[in-house]
């Protein structure tokens, strides 16, 4: 068996160091290899690391089926959170989480509009339900299940659609839940949307809040934004996935 | 172009690295096939390391996809089922799925707390509504806000679901999403929803059943039990992060 012992192996020539022929197996019996960019035999990256541990143009079947996290933002007094890029036809499902979100001002309702593509402003046509639950904290009282009060659900209506009512600016209080958002991109059908979502009500409640609707469009829809009816988001992150 | 015929390539001094190629070169393998364990990025990051076996350990959470498979506990005529460790701020969105969930009494609840120390204690304060729809396999539907489900600043176990039936063929399967538990800023936001195999009025059905509500605590949550109101119980619980 040939044996070679060297401690660099550089190209002589070129930018390119072939080890074995093909169907050769290379076995490196040390246990490590050490370098930043992954390929495949036909030069497509498979992953790329910035030599810090953190990676890059990973390929999509190395991450699994799960939500792909495509945008994360975070609210510091902000007026509102736009997710204007990237919602297109790489995914069939989007699915929006509501971290700790605190309104500034009590006692507001957090909503949801979409733009259409080649349009501007947020004033799609909805249809849409909602419903909730709720308990007090000192046990006076529960509501629910039952439909929301009126003018939080719409009938081809362009307003902006509430998901959660009388949400706290208390210091601890927020909402949590999620958003879903199937084929924006489908130019052929109208779009169905749904949310779940808990929030810390200004009455010291529980309220659970559900509900979904149409997009009545058949436009793509490439846009969508969140706030609060009064008021900047004081505190809190949404981030969308792309469900594979 | 030279080519050097060898099987084995050494270090020239024992310990030593092999470097192949430099900066801007590519190391081509024609034989598509390369055989290590530990693949590093160029600062010596490990990326992943595989036991020989095909078993991955240490892999870069880039690789692992946002949700993250943490832990999976199977019941067997299990009083309870806890998660004391991987809670923490990894995370913003804990999931916990359910499966063949089967309890040893009959109608029995499973429900939960939660802990800010560890799992010494579960007795945390909660907010909570519950509400259900039921469909009886005979005759007779409804929804109902069900206020044995719910607490209101209470310290007990939060029921998830209803009256699950015990017999062979009969279990839930459900979700349960904690958010940002380790927050000390905000109460802690939580809902389920599970489907069961209902047993009441003298029939069965199948129940979906919503559970929603707060910790209301700004202490962080670093463990969570699972267990029946009334007995054993049999089944999978597999805890997730969401990235």
């Amino acid at each position: 068996m040939g044996k070679l012992r060297v401690h660099n192996i550089e190209a002589q020539t070129g930018t390119n160091v072939d080890l074995g022929a093909a169907g050769d197996v290379v076995t490196l019996a040390s246990d490590s290899i050490q370098t930043n960019l992954y390929k495949d035999s036909g030069g497509n990256t498979i992953f790329q690391s910035d030599g810090a541990g953190t990676l890059s143009n990973v390929n999509s079947a190395m991450s699994g089926a799960g939500p792909k996290l495509i945008l994360s933002q975070t609210a510091s007094s902000s007026a509102n959170i736009s997710f204007t890029s990237d919602i297109d036809s790489t995914y069939d499902h989007y699915m929006f989480i509501f971290v700790n979100i605190q309104p500034a001002t009590n006692t507001v309702k957090w909503e949801v509009q979409f733009n259409a593509s080649g349009q501007t402003g947020y004033n799609e046509s909805m249809t849409t339900v909602a419903w909730y639950v709720q308990h007090w904290e000192n046990d006076s009282a529960t509501s629910g299940p039952e439909l929301t009060s009126s003018g939080t659900r719409q009938g081809n209506g362009t307003s902006f659609q509430c998901m959660a009512e009388d949400v706290g600016n208390g210091s601890d209080e927020s909402l949590s839940g999620e958003f879903h958002l199937f084929s924006p991109s489908n130019t052929t059908n109208i779009k169905q949307f749904n949310w779940l979502i808990n929030d810390y009500d200004q009455g010291d409640r529980s309220q659970q809040r559900g509900g979904g609707g149409n997009i009545n469009t058949t436009s793509a829809i490439t846009e969508v934004q969140f706030k609060f009816s009064s008021g900047n988001i004081n505190a809190g992150k949404v981030k969308m996935y792309g469900m594979v | 172009m030279s080519r050097v015929y060898t099987d084995t390539i050494e270090p020239r001094k024992p310990t030593q690295d092999i470097t192949l190629g430099t900066t801007g070169e590519t190391i081509t393998l024609p034989g598509n096939d390369l055989r290590v364990n530990t693949f590093k990025d160029k600062g010596g990051n490990t990326l992943w390391t595989s036991d020989g076996s095909g078993t991955l350990s240490s892999v870069n959470s880039a690789l692992k996809g946002n949700l993250v498979l943490l832990s999976t506990q199977t019941a067997s005529n299990s009083a309870s089922v806890s998660f004391t460790t991987g809670i923490d701020s990894t995370y913003d969105v804990y999931i916990f799925k359910f499966s063949d969930i089967n309890p040893a009494t009959d109608a029995a609840d499973i429900s939960f707390q939660v802990s800010s120390d560890g799992g010494t204690t579960y007795a945390m304060t909660m907010t909570t509504s519950f509400w259900y729809m039921y469909h009886f396999d005979t005759t007779g539907e409804g929804v109902n806000y069900w206020a044995a489900g719910d607490q209101a600043q209470g310290t007990g176990y939060q029921k998830m679901v209803t009256s699950t039936g015990n017999e062979a063929d009969e279990a839930a399967a459900g979700e349960l999403h904690l958010y940002a538990p380790s927050s000390t800023t905000f109460v802690k936001h939580f809902y389920s929803i599970f489907n069961s195999n209902f047993v009441g009025s003298g029939s069965q059905g199948t129940e979906l059943d919503y559970a929603s509500g707060y910790v209301n605590s700004t202490s962080a949550i670093n463990a969570i039990d699972f267990k029946m109101d009334s007995g054993n119980f049999d089944g999978t619980i597999k805890m997730y992060g969401l990235l």
